[in-house]
C-alpha cells in the first residue's frame, strides 16, 4: 500500500478561478451583443465594440477555458497515474501566476494593447508570461505522468499530452514578434504569410484547447459518471491519432477566396473534410458508450450533459467542414453564420462538458452529494435553450446577409446597398442578446450550485 | 508493440509531436521559404509615419473586428468593393489585417473612395451619414495628440524609411488625422477600375428616360436623403462637396447633360478626372455597386426638380 493524497486545493483555484473569468466574460459578451444593435452602449475609450470583443474571446477561451483546462487536467493526471503531482508547490504557483497574467491580460486589452491576431491578441511581454505558465504546466504533467504508479496510460492522458505539446508549438510560432516598445509589437510574418502563420494557430487553437482537452475530460468523466466503461478502445486509438494528425492541416479553411495561394486553401479544405471522420470516432464512442445502458440518462443527472456535450461536438465537426467548401465559404463566410457556428461549439460543446465536470468533481473533492440536481436540470435546459437559440438566430441572419450581399437585379446591379443589408439583422442581433441572456441566466444557476455544494462540503486532501 | 506506446510516455509525446509537425511544415513552415508567400507589387509604397500611426490606431481600436480588408474574386463582391484583392498589396502588413467578420463593410478599397473630408464627419457621426449605422463614434481621437517619439520607434522597429522632418511634423496631428491618412492608402496600389463606364455613346447624348416621372422623382428624393444629403446637403446647396443646384457642375458654370450626371454618380470622381471637357478635383465615391440603372436616372431627375429645369 503506497501512501498518497491528493492535492484538490489547486484543483478547486482552477475551477473557481475560471468560474470568475468565465463570467467576466460572459457579461462583456451580453454587453457587446447589445452594442451591435444599440451604438449608444459604447463608451470610448474602453468600452468599444473593437476593444470589447477580444476581452470576450480572450477572457472566455483563456479564462474560462484554460482554466478549467489546467484544473481538470490535474485531477484528470492524479487519478490516472495513481499518484500526486510531481511538483505540488509548482502547481499552486502556476494558479496564482494564472490569475495574475489573465488580469493583466485582461487590462492590457481594454487599454488597446493588441497585436491583432485573432486569439493572439495579447502583447509580447504577456505571451512571455503565457509560454512560462504552458511550461510550468508541461513540467508538472509529464512528470508526474513519467513517474506514474500505473502503467497504462489512459485515453485522457493521451489527448492531455497531445495538448501540451500542441499548443506551446502553435503558441510561441505565431506570437514571434518585432517589438517596438513595452506594449506593442509587430507580426514577425507579413502579409500573406503572416495571414498564413495566423490561422494555422488560429485553427488548431479551436483543435488543441476546445477539442483534445474537452475530449480528455468527456473520455475520463462519462465513464465515471456513468460507471460505464468506453464502448471501444480501437476505436478511440484511431481517433486520437488521426485527429492530431489532420488538424494542423486545417487553417487554411479561415482564409478560401482571399489571396493566400489557391493549393494551400485546397489542401487546408480536404483535410477538413477528413477531420469529419476522427471527430464522429468520438461522437460514436460516446453514444455507443451511453447506449449499453439508456436508463442512465434518467438515473444519472450528468448523462445528458456529455451526451448533449458530444452531440454539439458533432454538429460542430459536420457544420465546420461543410464551412470549408468554397460554395458554402462564399455565401456565409464574413457573416453572422460564423459566430452561430463558432457558439454553438463554445456554449454547446466546451461549456456543456466543463460544466459537467465540475459537478463531478466539486462533490468529490468536498466529499459530498451535488447541492441540488434539480438546479442542475434546470440549468441544463437554460443553457439548452440559450444556445440553439443563439446559434439558429445567427445562421438565419447570416443567411440573409450572405444573400442581400449576392443579390443582383435583372440588369445585373447590386440590388441591395451594405446599409440596407445591415439593417435587416438588426432582429436577430437583438434575438441573440435575449439568448445570451437564457445562457447566463442557466449559467448562474449552475454556479450557485456549484457554491452551495462548496458550502456543505469540506474540501480536504482525498485519495479518491 | 503498438500497445507498448502507450506505456512509454516520452516515446508517445515522440510520435505525437512528429504527427504534429507534419500538417504544420507542408502548409505552413514550407509555404513560407517560397518567393509566392513575399509578393509585394511594383508600386506598392512603404508607410509613411503619419500612416503607420493611423494603422496603429486602426489595431488598437479593434476596427478588424468589424471590418475585413479583402476583396474576393466573385463578380457581386468586386462589384461592391471594387478589384479583388492581390497577394502583392499586403507586404507591408505586419500582422496582415483582412480580418473575419464584415459587420461593416470592407475596407480593401477605401483608400481614395471618399475624400478626407468625410472621413472626419463619419468617424465623428457615422449615423450623419448612414442614419441606421451601428458603427460607434470615434470622434473623441481629434483631441488625441500623436506621440512621435512613439512612431519614430515603430518605423525603426519595421525598418520603414523616414526623415526627422517626417518625425516632426507629427507633432500638431492627431490620432484622427493618422487614421484617415491610413484609411486612405488602404489599398491604393492596385489601380482602380470603374465597373460600368458609360450611359451611353459619347457622342450622342443620351436623355433621362425617367425625366419628369413624378414616381421616379419620389424614389429620387429617398435616394437623395439616404446617399447625397449628408455631403451635398439637405437642399442640395453643398456642404461637405459642392452643391448640385447652382449650375455649377465641376467648377464650371453651365448645365451638364443627363448622362454627365449618370456618369457621375455611377463612376464618382478622380482628381485630374476629365467629364465633359471639366476637370474634376475628384472626392466623389462611385455608386454603380449601390444603385442600379433606374435609381440612378431617378436620382438625375430629382436633382433636375430640385433645379427646375
Amino acid at each position: 500500500m503506497s501512501d498518497y493524497q491528493y492535492d484538490n486545493q489547486t484543483v478547486k483555484g482552477f475551477i473557481v478561478s475560471s468560474i470568475f473569468w468565465g463570467v467576466v466574460g460572459i457579461l462583456v459578451g451580453l454587453w457587446i451583443s447589445v452594442q451591435m444593435w444599440k451604438p449608444e452602449w459604447n463608451i470610448p475609450p474602453f468600452f468599444t465594440f473593437g476593444r470589447m470583443r477580444v476581452v470576450h474571446t480572450n477572457g472566455l477561451a483563456f479564462g474560462l477555458g484554460i482554466g478549467a483546462i489546467f484544473g481538470m487536467c490535474y485531477y484528470i493526471v492524479m487519478r490516472l497515474t495513481k499518484r500526486p503531482l510531481l511538483f505540488p508547490k509548482l502547481a499552486r504557483f502556476h494558479l496564482y501566476l494564472f490569475n495574475v497574467a489573465i488580469t493583466l491580460a485582461a487590462i492590457s486589452l481594454f487599454a488597446g494593447m493588441n497585436q491583432s491576431l485573432e486569439y493572439a491578441e495579447l502583447e509580447w511581454p504577456l505571451d512571455i508570461g503565457v509560454v512560462i505558465l504552458w511550461v510550468i504546466f508541461a513540467i508538472n504533467v509529464f512528470g508526474t505522468i513519467i513517474k506514474r504508479k500505473e502503467e497504462q496510460m489512459y485515453i485522457s492522458l493521451w489527448y492531455i499530452i497531445a495538448t501540451v505539446i500542441a499548443v506551446a508549438v502553435l503558441y510561441i510560432v505565431n506570437n514571434l514578434s518585432i517589438p517596438a516598445g513595452l506594449f506593442k509589437s509587430y507580426h514577425l510574418y507579413a502579409g500573406v504569410n503572416s495571414a498564413n502563420v495566423e490561422w494555422w494557430y488560429g485553427h488548431n487553437a479551436v483543435g488543441f484547447i476546445f477539442t483534445t482537452p474537452i475530449l480528455a475530460m468527456f473520455y475520463y468523466f462519462l465513464p465515471k459518471s456513468t460507471g460505464i466503461p468506453i464502448y471501444s478502445h480501437r476505436l478511440s486509438i484511431i481517433a486520437f491519432w488521426s485527429l492530431v494528425f489532420a488538424y494542423l492541416w486545417t487553417g487554411a479553411h479561415h482564409l478560401v477566396y482571399t489571396p493566400l495561394p489557391d493549393w494551400i486553401q485546397t489542401l487546408g479544405i480536404v483535410f477538413t473534410i477528413f477531420l469529419i471522420a476522427p471527430s464522429w470516432g468520438s461522437v460514436i464512442n460516446g453514444y455507443y458508450t451511453v447506449g449499453s445502458d439508456w436508463s442512465k440518462m434518467e438515473s444519472n443527472y450528468l448523462t445528458k450533459f456529455f451526451l448533449l456535450g458530444i452531440t454539439f461536438y458533432g454538429l460542430q465537426t459536420v457544420q465546420g467542414p461543410t464551412q470549408a467548401l468554397r460554395v458554402v465559404s462564399q455565401l456565409i463566410h464574413y457573416t453572422d453564420w460564423v459566430p452561430g457556428h463558432v457558439h454553438m461549439g463554445t456554449m454547446g460543446w466546451v461549456t456543456m462538458t466543463t460544466a459537467a465536470s465540475i459537478y463531478y468533481v466539486i462533490p468529490k473533492i468536498y466529499n459530498t452529494e451535488i447541492y441540488s440536481v434539480k438546479i442542475a436540470n434546470t440549468h441544463f435546459w437554460l443553457v439548452l435553450i440559450g444556445q440553439l437559440m443563439f446559434s439558429i438566430t445567427m445562421w438565419i441572419t447570416g443567411i440573409q446577409q450572405g444573400a442581400l450581399w449576392k443579390a443582383t437585379n435583372p440588369d445585373g446591379t447590386l440590388k441591395y446597398t451594405f446599409m440596407e443589408g445591415l439593417v435587416k439583422n438588426y432582429p436577430y442581433w437583438q434575438l441573440r442578446t435575449v439568448a445570451g441572456l437564457i445562457f447566463t441566466v442557466g449559467m448562474l444557476f449552475f454556479i450557485y450550485n456549484v457554491f452551495m455544494t462548496m458550502r456543505k462540503g469540506n474540501l480536504a486532501a482525498s485519495r479518491a | 508493440m503498438a500497445s507498448e506506446l502507450y506505456k512509454k510516455p516520452i516515446m508517445f509525446a515522440v510520435v505525437a509531436t512528429v504527427v504534429i509537425l507534419i500538417g504544420t511544415i507542408v502548409t505552413m513552415f514550407y509555404p513560407m521559404l517560397t518567393p509566392e508567400m513575399h509578393p509585394r507589387l511594383e508600386n506598392l509604397k512603404p508607410y509613411t509615419a503619419l500612416q503607420l500611426a493611423g494603422k496603429d490606431i486602426y489595431q488598437r481600436e479593434g476596427c478588424n473586428n468589424c471590418h475585413t480588408q479583402t476583396v474576393r474574386p466573385l463578380k457581386t463582391e468586386v462589384m461592391r468593393y471594387g478589384e479583388y484583392s492581390k497577394a502583392g498589396e499586403f507586404a507591408y502588413d505586419r500582422p496582415f489585417l483582412w480580418g473575419s467578420k464584415r459587420t461593416g463593410p470592407d475596407l480593401a478599397r477605401i483608400g481614395g473612395k471618399y475624400p478626407d473630408t468625410w472621413h472626419y464627419s463619419h468617424f465623428e457621426k457615422p449615423q450623419a451619414f448612414f442614419a441606421e449605422s451601428n458603427m460607434p463614434s470615434y470622434g473623441w481621437i481629434k483631441a488625441r495628440k500623436l506621440d512621435p517619439e512613439d512612431i519614430a520607434a515603430h518605423m525603426k522597429a519595421l525598418d520603414l524609411p523616414f526623415t526627422p522632418a517626417d518625425i516632426t511634423a507629427l507633432g500638431d496631428k492627431t490620432e484622427m488625422d493618422a487614421l484617415v491618412a491610413y484609411i486612405q492608402v488602404i489599398g491604393t496600389a492596385v489601380k482602380k477600375t470603374v465597373s460600368v463606364v458609360q450611359a451611353g455613346p459619347k457622342e450622342t447624348h443620351i436623355a433621362n428616360p425617367l425625366a419628369g416621372d413624378p414616381k421616379a422623382i419620389a424614389l429620387g428624393k429617398e435616394l437623395y436623403k439616404t446617399n447625397c444629403a449628408s455631403c451635398h446637403g439637405e437642399d442640395g446647396k453643398g456642404g461637405l462637396a459642392p452643391s448640385v443646384v447652382d449650375n455649377e457642375f465641376l467648377y464650371v458654370a453651365g448645365d451638364m447633360p443627363d448622362d454627365d450626371y449618370y456618369e457621375i454618380i455611377n463612376n464618382g470622381t478622380q482628381p485630374g478626372m476629365v467629364e465633359d471637357g471639366r476637370t474634376a478635383k475628384g472626392g466623389m465615391p462611385p455608386y454603380a455597386g449601390a444603385l442600379d440603372k433606374d435609381k440612378i436616372w431617378s436620382l438625375v431627375a430629382y436633382i433636375r426638380s430640385l433645379k427646375g429645369n
